[in-house]
């Protein structure tokens, strides 16, 4: 994980009972907890990009002839399925994980 | 954020004044960097007093003017994160509309101190003292000190920046003086030099364990996690932190008691006062102003022969259990003066606590319940009298209702 600041301040020096307080970013990504997936049909894909403008955690990623998307960041919204002007998107139930 | 001039009150050593002065003199002499304010009876003069020294140039700190109770304590959370020393007085539904930042300051160890000025809570409509209010966020993990006199406001305001900012504590503080008879009682009061103040309080460090500070990058109160993402183990090592800085504030009010009591020569009670119990068979425990009333009627029954002393609370969060318990020892029945409601218990909330502490003490005596004062009402001897004979004559299973003190005034 890339680091974020310098590293002024060493958290070690306060109990870690006290304040709430975080030096490190925490890794929990949207992707855990989601509980619809998108699934791209790539025949109808026309690379248009309207999901990956809409998408409000910018989870899509390009590939060579169609879009894709990062599952452990997706949070399952459903915007892109949503906005796809080419229905190229459809929203599939997170069954049994 | 500079306190190389403060308030300036080395002459004259004493002032008359009233109880939201004497609080005003407190903060002064404790140089707050910033004091956010917003006017609610029976606070408000208080605030207006601490605005005029401030436009007098008599207090250096920053005035901010917000639109509401919820703003001053945000605004303030920013100054506490940033390193500065606050100052904020409200009641009554002032302290409603503060809540949600109230309930967080003390999960963020900030060590602000407040004035809370109590009242009555609406409905019915009331503009008048009690100490409902206050008796509403006694669980928001505040500590809560109740003051007797107009004096012990001034050297408690002062004290409970001590406590606050206490590295075993790191705990929000409110000074509870009762509306009406505190806020607007005028008495003499005796100042402190403020060098010596200086001495007593030394330097500020507000922030030294969560701050808004580019030099030490953190993120302040991220999503600690339950039933969720890491887990609830964070967030219960906090609540227990938490509660260990409320259970040393016990052992840090009484040193800070004694300190003042060396330093400035007035020795207040940190805890539990008892006040005429070592040979008395019977007691009434009393919480705030009214206290000086019951102390009367205690004398007066004293020479009519009845063997009665009384229990005063002043710290009440933390609950002092162990001087509680050491007081309740002395006596075979008790008598706990209200000054609010539990609705819940159809009682008082001190006599709920008090009974609480006599599961300590392995033995059960009669107990009973009075509620005065409500509704700024005067709680007087005669009701104290009053009091004193019922507390006499209470036995098991005869006190199931509260006894209402002022119902016919």
């Amino acid at each position: 994980m890339q680091r974020q600041s310098r590293d002024h301040f060493d958290a070690s020096t306060i109990p870690d009972d006290l304040a709430p307080i975080a030096t490190v970013l925490s890794k929990m990504l949207p992707g855990d907890w989601r509980s619809l997936r998108p699934v791209i049909d790539r025949r109808k894909c026309v690379k248009c990009s309207l999901c990956w403008l809409y998408c409000p955690v910018q989870c899509v990623t390009e590939k060579a002839r169609w879009f894709e998307f990062d599952l452990a960041v997706c949070k399952g919204c459903g915007v892109c399925a949503q906005e796809c002007p080419q229905r190229a998107i459809s929203m599939v139930e997170e069954a049994g994980r | 954020m500079s306190s190389t001039a403060g308030a300036k009150f080395n002459k004259p050593a004493f002032v008359v004044c009233e109880g939201n002065e004497a609080a005003a003199i407190g903060v002064g002499l404790s140089r707050p960097d910033v004091v956010a304010v917003y006017p609610i009876t029976p606070q408000s003069s208080l605030v207006e007093h601490l605005s005029q020294m401030i436009a007098d140039g008599r207090l250096n700190a920053n005035l901010m003017n917000v639109e509401g109770e919820h703003a001053v304590l945000n605004g303030l959370q920013g100054v506490a994160l940033a390193g500065g020393r606050t100052f904020t007085a409200t009641c009554g539904p002032g302290i409603a509309f503060m809540f949600e930042p109230y309930v967080r300051t003390p999960g963020l160890r900030l060590p602000m101190v407040a004035s809370l000025v109590t009242r009555d809570l609406l409905s019915p409509q009331c503009v008048w003292g009690g100490q409902q209010d206050a008796m509403v966020v006694r669980e928001a993990g505040w500590i809560q000190m109740y003051c007797e006199t107009v004096q012990e406001i001034l050297d408690t305001t002062v004290m409970a920046y001590k406590i606050a900012e206490h590295r075993d504590v790191m705990l929000p503080v409110n000074v509870c003086h009762d509306g009406n008879y505190l806020s607007f009682g005028v008495t003499r009061v005796e100042l402190p030099d403020q060098q010596a103040v200086d001495e007593f309080l030394g330097p500020p460090n507000i922030n030294w364990h969560i701050a808004l500070d580019p030099e030490r990058p953190m993120g302040v109160d991220p999503l600690t996690g339950g039933a969720g993402g890491p887990g609830p183990r964070n967030f219960v090592r906090y609540r227990k932190g938490q509660c260990r800085g409320m259970q040393n504030a016990l052992r840090v009010i009484r040193e800070v008691h004694a300190t003042w009591g060396e330093r400035f020569g007035r020795y207040h009670a940190p805890l539990i006062e008892e006040y005429r119990l070592d040979d008395a068979d019977y007691a009434l425990v009393t919480i705030g102003s009214m206290t000086g009333a019951a102390k009367d009627a205690i004398d007066t029954a004293r020479e009519a022969g009845e063997r009665v002393g009384l229990i005063k609370v002043k710290t009440f969060r933390p609950f002092p259990l162990e001087a509680m318990v050491a007081a309740l020892g002395k006596v075979n029945r008790i008598g706990v003066v209200d000054r609010s409601v539990s609705f819940g218990w159809n009682s008082g909330p001190v006599y709920q606590e008090t009974l609480a502490a006599l599961y300590r003490t392995a033995k059960q005596i009669p107990a009973i319940s009075f509620i005065g004062g409500l509704a700024g009402a005067d709680i007087t001897a005669e009701h104290f009298a009053r009091a004193i004979a019922l507390t006499r004559e209470t036995q098991f299973g005869r006190a199931q209702e509260p006894v209402w003190l002022n119902e016919n005034d």
